[in-house]
């Protein structure tokens, strides 16, 4: 049993996340925010359960669905929002947006608006990070998140070999949500055994139906001491549910192309209620407290910088 | 063998001790030095560690720095071009081996949207300093598949450099250069160029990217050429001495960042510009070299230079010697096209003689 300390850390995370996303598409019709954002509601129980294992020199890669990882692996809040906005103080100066969050000095590598395209470059981390080790002896991992979209693209099963082959430091995750936009998995694999699939190139994998985010933690300990110790790449795939629109702010149930019992079911399943009330009644509101008052100083912050200058066009097409 | 670059005095000059080696061999050595030079340097794809080392340009070098820094990959070259971008971020500086540029097509969605964009999109966050090494085919049957020379499409993308050097001290210099570059450089060579010789300092240095060379000096008619195609020109200007006529070849060696500087000043000189292209002309370097000369002429109000360019048939390149010989300019049709523009249309008809046997009649496959 998880004791009160890191339910409460799992909590606030998860919150952070929730309350973010959902100020976000409070505020989208304002058009403050001018750019395509790919919502993480219902899904946060994996991004935490993941990160809440890492260290903080460990690095994830992610998906254009990026914001719930940026947040559970310590991407800076402000910049975040500002990124969003499109100012300058954005995490790449208003030159991203929601689609390519960035961190590098806390672990988030910039995340791809083109499905699977970081999966090989994560791989290609991993592997400086194995030779990194020779010398420092510290075997750092990377992350590789995908959907269950991007595991349909070639690079994928390319980058499983390649990992495997040379037993690199590296897990590899995916969020399954049975949806590529707005087409079911049925219309997309012939079958669902992805985790055999992966297991044929050696790999151990793990499969968590639920998203309790107690195991997905769990699991990620356990996969970092054996990635730690040269154990190479490991594949953990994580069922779950996207509660809104594939891209903006709305619930889209209402169009009729999923299944609203099933929703529901996923809705009672919700990690945030669940370790809300594992919380006593004081931690909690102080949490959620805390969560609100760093939602509005990271709004704040967005609404009052400065758009990027106008030679900013021409800064960092290559690099010196 | 053929020699194609002279030692000329500010060569001598500048480097202490030059000796006669392939273009095949300066490679080697550019990576042999670097590797040397840098820990965080490393070079992999198919086949680099077997025994035929790339036509023998990575012969040797896991032997000297070991299975970490030189190794043979999997074929998936979209995934590996995303390795070797991963570990350009991470802070190494990986070269990637294609043995021709036909199978670069796997790689485009990691070239063009990770490699190209990292640096801009994430702000300066990152740097991907990637050299991907390319081979253009041609002859003994190469045909549709390893004979395309795709540079155009790489300098349409903003953030990837593109170079070409056409001769053995060209070749070490800018791979030393695309090493030490931290963006992401599309790095192409040519089957037929590898067993021509020139001169090589023995020590390390560089060829600055986005510089061109002015290879021979003439005041008749500029002739810019690419590649492999820098050889033909070079002929084709042998050619046009012998009816008198006096051509400037330039190699602008890197394609892009283009030195436009070079070839307008020489342009200016000439009042002549004869783009030669290792490619297809449609949209290709032929048409961005043109097109800037006629900008610049305008921005300078100046008169435009009489223009013309060649490369391939707009055709797929046969397999067949007789069909392939007609898909590639060569020195006579170079010189026969730059005796009109010299001459005037109403000019006698001019047939150059035929060529001695070269580089290219002397290649034989099967690799």
């Amino acid at each position: 049993m998880y004791d009160q300390i890191i339910t409460a850390r799992l909590y606030k995370t998860m919150l952070l996340i929730r309350q973010i996303e959902l100020r976000i598409a409070e505020i989208y019709y304002t058009d403050a925010i001018k750019s395509p954002v790919h919502l993480s509601v219902g899904q946060e129980s994996i991004a935490v359960g993941v990160c809440d294992a890492l260290e903080k020199d460990d690095i994830v890669s992610n998906t254009y669905r990026c914001h719930a990882t940026y947040i559970a692996k310590g991407g800076n809040l402000f910049e975040m929002m500002a990124e969003l906005y499109g100012k300058a103080t954005g995490c790449a100066g208003g030159k991203a947006g929601s689609m390519h969050l960035v961190d590098i000095k806390n672990g988030v590598m910039g995340a791809s608006a083109v499905v699977g395209t970081t999966i090989p470059v994560a791989t290609g981390y991993a592997l400086a990070m194995q030779n990194e080790a020779k010398i420092t002896g510290k075997q750092r991992v990377v992350v590789a998140l995908c959907g269950d979209g991007g595991t349909e693209e070639g690079c994928f099963y390319e980058s499983i070999n390649f990992a495997a082959l040379r037993k690199l430091p590296i897990i590899f995750i995916c969020e399954n949500n049975r949806l590529a936009i707005h087409t079911p998995l049925e219309k997309r694999w012939a079958t669902d055994q992805l985790c055999e699939r992966i297991a044929t190139f050696g790999i151990k994998t793990h499969k968590i139906d639920d998203a309790d985010v107690f195991t997905i933690r769990d699991t990620m300990v356990n996969a970092l001491a054996d990635i730690r110790k040269g154990s190479g790449p490991i594949f953990i795939e994580c069922a779950t549910y996207r509660w809104l629109e594939h891209v903006g702010p709305l619930d889209d149930h209402k169009d009729d192309y999923r299944n609203t019992k099933e929703y529901q079911t996923w809705k009672d399943n919700d990690q945030i209620l669940r370790l809300g009330k594992m919380l006593d009644e004081k931690t909690r509101i102080q949490l959620e407290d805390e969560v609100a008052l760093t939602l509005q100083q990271i709004e704040k912050f967005a609404e009052e910088s400065p758009y990027p200058a106008a030679e900013e066009l021409y800064t960092h097409v290559y690099a010196s | 063998m053929f020699t194609q670059v002279e030692k000329t005095p500010a060569q001598t000059e500048q480097m202490s001790e030059t000796r006669l080696i392939r273009y095949v061999d300066a490679l080697r050595e550019a990576f042999e030095e670097e590797m040397a030079r840098d820990p965080k340097v490393f070079l992999f794809g198919l086949d680099v560690d077997d025994h035929k080392g790339i036509q023998g340009s990575t012969i040797g070098l896991q032997e000297k720095f070991g299975k970490d820094r030189v190794f043979c990959t999997p074929l998936s070259e979209d995934a590996m071009t995303g390795v070797a971008i991963g570990a350009a971020i991470a802070g190494y500086r990986p070269i990637h081996v294609h043995i021709r540029m036909d199978f670069m097509l796997l790689c485009m969605n990691q070239l063009v949207n990770m490699a190209a964009k990292s640096h801009y999109m994430y702000n300066g966050q990152v740097k991907v300093p990637l050299v991907v090494r390319t081979m253009i085919g041609r002859s003994w049957g190469q045909g549709g598949q390893h004979s395309q020379a795709l540079h155009s499409m790489f300098m349409h993308v903003p953030g990837l450099k593109v170079v070409a050097p056409a001769n053995a001290h060209d070749a070490k210099g800018c791979m030393i250069s695309a090493i030490r570059d931290n963006n992401p450089v599309i790095f192409i060579e040519h089957r037929l160029l590898y067993s021509t010789e020139g001169y090589v300092p023995t020590k390390s240095y560089e060829v600055p990217l986005g510089k061109a060379r002015i290879l021979t000096e003439g005041t008749d008619i500029t002739i810019v050429a690419v590649s492999h195609m820098v050889m033909e020109a070079l002929r084709a200007k042998k050619h046009l001495e012998s009816v008198g006529i006096n051509a400037e070849v330039i190699d602008p060696i890197t394609l892009w960042p283009l030195d436009m500087e070079t070839i307008m000043q020489s342009v200016k000189k000439t009042g002549k510009l004869l783009m030669v292209d290792n490619a297809w002309l449609t949209c290709g370097a032929s048409s961005e070299i043109l097109t800037r000369a006629m900008e610049m002429c305008q921005e300078e109000d100046i008169s435009i230079p009489s223009l013309a360019r060649m490369g391939f048939a707009p055709t797929t390149c046969p397999t067949t010697k007789p069909l392939e010989n007609l898909f590639y300019p060569d020195a006579r049709s170079i010189a026969v096209k730059a005796y009109q523009m010299t001459q005037g249309k109403k000019a006698k008809t001019w047939e150059p003689p035929v060529s001695a046997n070269t580089e290219i009649d002397a290649f034989k496959g099967p690799f």
